[in-house]
């Protein structure tokens, strides 16, 4: 059985479900004096990245610290990383050491995955975010988030996001996180809509189990939820879009459209946000936008995959389709 | 050198018969022939082919010997039934002038297990901007006749026509890698469902067809011939088919890997599947084997790409592109080809041995197998089933996607002009 | 675990009058020995603990006229066994409003054995806060102790051997009020 977290597409539905339910316990002990369990005390985590990401890394380093483990980071920022041999280099030095589980952000697609099926390290692999693959912590903590706003806190354990209409704008092509949100909200039973410029849209995209539409304005008033991805500025000099202002006109979410969405739909954010491009200060500092809550909830995520993953003898969590692979 | 008897053979898969071999030439072929005086090798019904000539192998040498070398490259390509390659220019120093091109040409003629026929660069240093001495490699001792950037695409359409132009003087031709640089910039597999998935940046089929679409017309506009290597997409193909169909001079490969493999494999992430042009689809495959079958597609060319084991033992966006295929090319054909009722033996001869010999003019190779020729042969045993072992390839590189999978075929026995250089799969 | 198989070949030791009235008594001791019971706060182990502190509440209310705070505490990540199965799916720690700071305790479960999961109980209150004290209260108690632990509040000691079973169900969980005896399943 494999112990690793590659790719939302290898949650089932229970799964998912599970991990959610368990990041609603992790959650409670925020509320506690002690932030802190015995769970992992005595295994090692090492959070590697090989790419920039403070928030990441923070969100996984509170976790881990929370469930008691012994954390190693390993940042190889901007260094010698053009090079594959350092990732298996590096790889086998933490192996040497004897951490139990890797929690990797790369550059590059599919590192992950070569990490957890090459056979340079036995250790757990958990995808921080690779390249413009994957993101499988943040799809479960969007869907976590959803699931509170959306469903409720209480009345949503046990429960998937059947029938939500969920919609994700901006750049589909170069992000993980809507890979991975397309994926879990299938499986977990939610209507994806993708709305980006022609452009920013993947060729092959039609074999994603979602829709896809050119048209922001028309998707809002059927959305319960409308996540805005960052639209990167060097984007705009490959041709992706002539100009910021004709972007933020017809994909950036203001007052005007929030308005638009029902009353009760959310307004969500991986971060770090671009204001003014691609949400306005007036919607990001509104009630219905949850990109703090995002970040709280990141951490109750992460601690239930380290738990799910790393508690037991062996993981809780089944990955059938990584062993077909 | 003495004379050799045959007996037993099966001549481009037709009825067992003998062939005579008498120093480097064919002396006859027929049934019962007297071995009187010659060495006997029973061939039991294995097919016999004319010695395979490749048209597009990487041997490195100058410059990459770590991955491999004309004396390695020449073994693995005697290793697949090979008596001639043609060694692409992308070395180091690039064989963009008339020493670089003799000295391969000669290690080739030392080592004797292949006749390397080197290929020019169109442009210096690969470079696209300034034509080679194309004139001076031709008239070297290595007598170049195919001239290519192979690696990079001669994008720019005026280097492209002088280039196409300009050989016409003494019958060269271009082999054209078709890759528009700038819709490829960062690719890393087709560009499709599959690429949507894996977030690889994608290569699109539209890249490599532009520029074939480009180039027939360039060629038929200025009256000279062109070869695109490596064809690798549908679309392609009915390029090419509509090109032939005007008259238009154009001659077309296709990789073996192209005919078998899919872009399904990058899943794995395995960079073993990473290649120059990449895997594609299913249904370019299929069109791909039609085309090799009815004749749009001339050739099957290896591209053999030796690389290190570091360079693909990796992540896959810092791998290496490129596979090994010199010594699986023939059971790859089988199997795609012969094993599927596409091709005969003689088409796979026509396509694997006297066409590619014909598009770069390769003197003795790739002629029938008949009294009076050249005795550049292979021998077959195309009941043989066995599934790859890197480990025994002559190739320094073990880079080959078929590892561990199992192929029809293997070749026995290679001759180059009566020398055995492979006996018994073992090279001599 | 298969209760056909239970009922099958286990016997019944508590049946559900027998379960009521040993709650009442243990309701009855609880406000003895805590003077009134002013300060109790009930915390049930899940499952059926947190059931069982419920319904001792309920009796706790009737025999005090207050309202007795009643909680749930999870105890799975603070298990000595974690490493020997995979992972559980967690269950709700419920802590009441006012917290337990300064308060009795009175921790609540069906069974107690080996008193690991009581051990991991005391580690799991340490990180929620300091209560004035802490006691124990189990429908049954079935002897084979591991650790220096004993109960404070017994419905029923039932002296067993390791190779018996026993299940407590309970109506909310398991749609009937019982305690069985059986035999270990050998599968």
């Amino acid at each position: 059985m494999q112990r690793h977290l590659i790719s939302a597409a290898d949650l089932t539905r229970d799964d998912a479900v599970l991990i959610l339910d368990t990041a609603e316990e992790m959650a409670r002990v925020a509320d506690r004096p002690i932030k802190k369990l015995p769970t992992l005390r005595g295994r090692t985590v090492v959070n590697l990245f090989f790419e920039d990401s403070t928030r990441t890394r923070i969100s996984f380093e509170a976790a881990e610290k929370r469930l008691s483990a012994d954390v190693i980071n390993f940042t190889a920022k901007g260094s010698s990383v053009s090079k594959g041999e350092s990732l298996k280099d590096t790889a086998q030095t933490l192996e040497a050491m004897g951490v139990d589980a890797v929690v990797i952000r790369h550059g590059a697609s599919g590192a992950p995955y070569r990490l957890a099926t090459s056979g340079w390290i036995d250790a757990a692999v958990i995808n921080a975010g690779d390249g413009t693959h994957q993101h499988p912590t943040q799809a479960l903590l969007d869907a976590f988030t959803m699931r509170r706003r959306l469903v409720g806190r209480d009345a949503g354990l046990g429960q998937d996001l059947a029938g939500k209409r969920i919609t994700l704008v901006g750049d589909i092509l170069h992000s993980r996180v809507a890979r991975s949100n397309v994926d879990l909200l299938h499986t977990l039973g939610a209507e994806v809509t993708l709305v980006a410029p022609p452009t920013l849209v993947p060729v092959g995209v039609e074999a994603w189990p979602c829709e896809v539409s050119y048209d922001l304005d028309s998707t809002l008033s059927k959305s319960d939820a409308v996540m805005l991805l960052r639209v990167q500025r060097e984007r705009m000099n490959a041709a992706f879009f002539p100009t910021e202002r004709e972007y933020s006109r017809r994909y950036g979410l203001d007052g005007d459209r929030m308005a638009k969405m029902p009353e009760h739909a959310i307004v969500m954010h991986p971060g770090p946000m671009v204001r003014g491009m691609e949400i306005t200060a007036e919607v990001a500092d509104s009630d219905r936008c949850t990109v703090v809550e995002q970040v709280a909830n990141g951490v109750s995520i992460r601690m239930a995959v380290l738990y799910l993953l790393l508690g037991g003898n062996e993981p809780a969590v089944s990955h059938a389709r990584i062993e077909e692979k | 050198m003495s004379k050799i008897l045959i007996r037993g053979a099966k001549i481009l898969g037709g009825e067992p018969q003998d062939v005579l071999i008498d120093g480097s030439q064919i002396a006859a072929v027929g049934v019962g022939l007297s071995a009187e005086g010659a060495e006997v090798v029973e061939a039991e019904g294995k097919v016999l082919l004319p010695g395979l000539v490749d048209l597009h192998t990487h041997l490195r040498e100058p410059g990459r010997e770590d991955s491999e070398t004309v004396l390695t490259g020449t073994r693995a390509a005697a290793s697949g039934g090979y008596t001639a390659v043609f060694a692409m220019a992308n070395t180091f120093p690039v064989a963009d002038t008339a020493g670089v091109v003799e000295q391969v040409y000669r290690l080739g003629q030392e080592h004797g297990y292949c006749d390397v026929q080197p290929i020019g660069a169109v442009t210096v240093g690969l470079e696209g901007k300034k034509l080679a001495e194309l004139g001076a490699m031709h008239e070297s001792a290595a007598g170049v006749t195919v001239f290519s950037d192979d690696g990079k695409c001669v994008d720019d359409a005026v280097i492209m026509r002088r280039a196409l132009e300009y050989v016409k003087a003494f019958g060269g031709v271009v082999a054209q890698h078709a890759q528009e640089p700038r819709l490829t910039e960062g690719a890393q597999m087709n560009e499709g469902v599959v690429s949507a998935e894996l977030g690889l940046g994608g290569w699109p089929a539209v890249a490599e067809e532009s520029i074939i679409a480009r180039d027939v017309l360039l060629a038929e506009h200025v009256g000279s011939r062109v070869h695109i290597c490596h064809l690798s997409t549908a679309g392609s193909v009915e390029i090419v088919r509509w090109a032939k169909s005007r008259g238009i001079d154009v001659t077309a490969e296709v990789t073996p890997h192209h005919l078998l493999l899919t872009d399904e494999l990058v899943r794995s992430y395995n960079p073993v599947f990473k290649v120059n042009p990449p895997l594609r689809t299913e249904r370019d495959v299929l069109a791909l084997r039609e085309a090799l079958a009815d004749g749009t597609i001339d050739i099957v060319a290896t591209d053999h790409a030796p690389h290190p084991h570091e360079d693909k033992d990796c992540e896959w966006a810092a791998a290496a592109m490129g596979m090994v295929g010199l010594e699986t090319a023939l059971s790859v054909v089988q199997e795609t080809m012969v094993d599927t009722g596409l091709l005969t033996w003689a088409g796979v001869a026509e396509r694997m041995s006297a066409k590619p010999a014909e598009i770069g003019r390769a003197a003795g190779h790739g002629r029938p197998v008949s009294a009076g020729e050249p005795a550049n042969l292979t021998l077959v045993d195309t009941e043989y089933r066995g599934s790859v072992d890197p480990a025994g390839f002559a190739s320094r590189s073990r880079n080959t996607p078929y590892e561990g999978r199992e192929l029809p075929g293997r070749v026995t026995r290679t001759w180059l002009r009566g020398k055995a250089t492979l006996v018994d799969g073992k090279l001599t | 675990m298969d209760t056909q198989q239970y009922e099958s070949d286990a016997r019944p030791v508590l049946e559900a009058p027998d379960i009521a009235r040993v709650l009442t008594r243990i309701a009855h001791e609880i406000v003895e020995r805590a003077k009134g019971a002013d300060d109790v706060v009930l915390l049930g182990i899940p499952t059926r603990g947190v059931f069982l502190a419920q319904r001792l509440a309920v009796k706790l209310e009737e025999i005090t006229d207050r309202k007795i705070p009643v909680g749930s505490l999870d105890i799975t990540m603070y298990r000595d066994d974690l490493r020997m199965h995979p992972p559980r799916a967690l269950a709700r720690t419920d802590i009441p409003g006012d917290g337990i700071d300064g308060r009795l305790v009175v921790l609540v479960d069906d069974v107690l054995f080996s008193g690991r999961t009581i051990r991991a109980a005391l580690d799991a209150l340490n990180d929620i806060g300091r209560p004035r004290a802490v006691q124990l209260a189990v429908l049954v108690d079935r002897g084979h102790r591991e650790l220096p632990i004993r109960a404070d509040y017994v419905g029923k000691n039932l002296p067993t051997s390791l190779r018996e079973t026993v299940k407590v169900q309970l109506a909310e969980e398991d749609g009937r009020d019982t305690v069985l005896l059986g035999a270990k399943q050998t599968p």
